[in-house]
C-alpha cells in the first residue's frame, strides 16, 4: 500500500548513469577507426603463412593497435550488454547475476585476447 | 522477463457488430477496445458503423456520435475538444494521438481505435495514468528559487523566454510516453518522454534556481538513460514537440558538467 508518488521516488536517483552513457559513446568513436584496422589486418593477413602472420604481428604498431582494439571493443560490448540486460531483466536476482556473469566474460575475453597478442608479439 | 506476450486475461477477442443506424448511406465503420472491470469478460474489439452525415469530422465526433446514438457504455476521457487538455489521447489507426485532433479524413478504411498502449484499463479507452501523474510530480514541475521574491515578477529576458518554446506547449496527453518501448518495459524506473520533456523545460527556465539539483534527481540509469532515442516519442506528439531531442539536451547538459 504505496503511494505512486513514494514508488516513482522509490530510492532516489543512484547518482550514476553518466559516466556509462559517456563511455559507451567514446568507445564508440573509438572502435571506428579500431574495428576498420582490425578488418584491414584480417584481409591483408589472408593466404599468408604462419611465420608471416606472426612476423605482423610482432611490429610494434600493429601489436599495440590490436590491443587496443580489444581493450576498447570489449568494454564497449559490455557496456551494451549490460544495458540490454537492464532493459528486459526485471528479476532483481536473475538481473544482478547476469550483470556480473557479463563483465566476468568480457574480464575473460578481453584477459586471453591482450595475452594472446602479447605472446605473439614477444614471442614464446 | 519482459512479457511479450498479453496475460491470458488480456487477450483480446471478437465483440459484437452493432447494427447499422438505419436509413444511412454515408457510413464510416469504427472497431473499438472495449473492456469492463465489472464483469470477468476479457477485453473484445466492438464494430459499429456511423453516420457521417449526421457527425463532426474528428474521430472524437464519431465517438461521441457512438456514445449518444448506439451505445452509452462505451467510455473515454475528453473535455476541450481543441488539443490542449490531452484527456482523450489513445491510439487510433495504430499511433497514439488525440481523438479531437485527428481528422477520420487522415484515416484510409475501417478506424481501429485503442487505449494508450501498455498501460493498465481502467474502462474501454481509459488508461489509468496515476503512474504518469506521480512521474510528473516526481520532477517537481514548478519555480525552485532561493533568492529573494521579487517584488513583481521574476524577470526574463525574450531570449530566454524563447528557450522554453516546444516544451511549454506540452500538454501531457501521454501519448510518447506510452509509444516508448523502453517505457512499456520499465516504466516503473524509467520516467519516459513527456515528464522528461517537462524536467527539461524547467532545467531550461533562466528563472529557476534549482538546475543542478534537477540534474542530480535524473542522474540515473533508469530514470533518463532508458531513452534510447528509439524516437517514437517525437513521431506520436500530437502537438509536434520533440521529446527526444529534450532528452539528449538533458544527457548533454549530464556529459558537459562532468567533462
Amino acid at each position: 500500500m504505496r503511494t505512486p508518488l513514494s514508488k516513482v521516488r522509490g530510492m532516489g536517483s543512484a547518482g550514476s548513469g553518466t559516466g556509462h552513457f559517456w563511455h559507451q559513446r567514446l568507445t564508440a568513436i573509438a572502435n571506428l577507426p579500431l574495428a576498420i584496422f582490425v578488418l584491414w589486418l584480417l584481409a591483408s593477413a589472408a593466404g599468408g603463412s604462419h611465420a608471416e602472420v606472426v612476423e605482423r604481428l610482432s611490429s610494434g604498431p600493429v601489436a599495440i593497435a590490436l590491443l587496443l582494439a580489444i581493450v576498447s571493443i570489449a568494454y564497449h560490448m559490455k557496456l551494451g550488454m549490460q544495458v540490454i540486460i537492464e532493459d528486459y531483466v526485471h528479476g532483481e536476482g536473475t538481473k544482478m547475476a547476469l550483470v556480473i556473469a557479463n563483465l566476468f566474460f568480457t574480464l575473460a575475453v578481453s584477459a586471453i585476447a591482450v595475452f594472446s597478442v602479447l605472446t605473439i608479439a614477444f614471442g614464446s | 522477463m519482459v512479457e511479450l506476450a498479453l496475460p491470458k486475461n488480456s487477450k483480446i477477442t471478437k465483440g459484437k457488430t452493432w447494427p447499422k443506424p438505419e436509413g444511412a448511406t454515408n457510413l464510416r465503420e469504427y472497431r473499438i477496445y472495449r473492456w469492463s472491470p465489472d464483469d470477468d469478460e476479457n477485453p473484445r474489439v466492438d464494430t459499429y458503423f456511423v453516420d457521417m452525415d449526421d457527425c463532426g469530422p474528428m474521430v472524437l465526433d464519431a465517438l461521441l456520435w457512438i456514445k449518444d446514438n448506439i451505445d452509452p457504455t462505451l467510455t473515454l476521457r475528453r473535455s476541450c475538444r481543441e488539443g490542449i487538455c490531452g484527456s482523450c489521447a489513445m491510439n487510433i489507426d495504430g499511433t497514439n494521438t488525440l481523438a479531437c485532433t485527428k481528422g477520420m479524413d487522415e484515416i484510409s478504411a475501417v478506424v481501429a481505435v485503442y487505449p494508450l498502449p501498455h498501460m493498465n484499463v481502467v474502462k474501454d479507452l481509459v488508461p489509468d495514468l496515476s503512474n504518469f501523474y506521480a512521474q510528473h510530480q516526481s520532477i517537481e514541475p514548478w519555480l525552485k528559487t532561493v533568492s529573494p521574491q521579487p517584488q513583481t515578477e521574476w524577470r526574463q529576458s525574450h531570449e530566454d523566454r524563447e528557450e522554453l518554446d516546444g516544451l511549454y506547449e506540452c500538454i501531457l496527453c501521454a501519448c510518447c510516453s506510452t509509444s516508448c518501448p523502453s517505457y512499456w518495459w520499465n516504466s516503473d524506473r524509467y520516467l519516459g518522454p513527456a515528464v522528461l520533456l517537462q524536467a527539461h523545460r524547467w532545467i531550461k527556465d533562466s528563472r529557476d534556481e534549482a538546475t543542478g539539483e534537477r540534474l542530480d534527481n535524473l542522474e540515473d540509469p533508469f530514470r533518463l538513460y532508458r531513452c534510447h532515442t528509439i524516437m517514437n516519442c517525437t513521431q506520436a506528439c500530437p502537438k509536434g514537440l520533440n521529446p527526444a531531442k529534450a532528452i539528449a539536451e538533458i544527457k548533454k547538459m549530464m556529459v558537459e558538467r562532468q567533462v
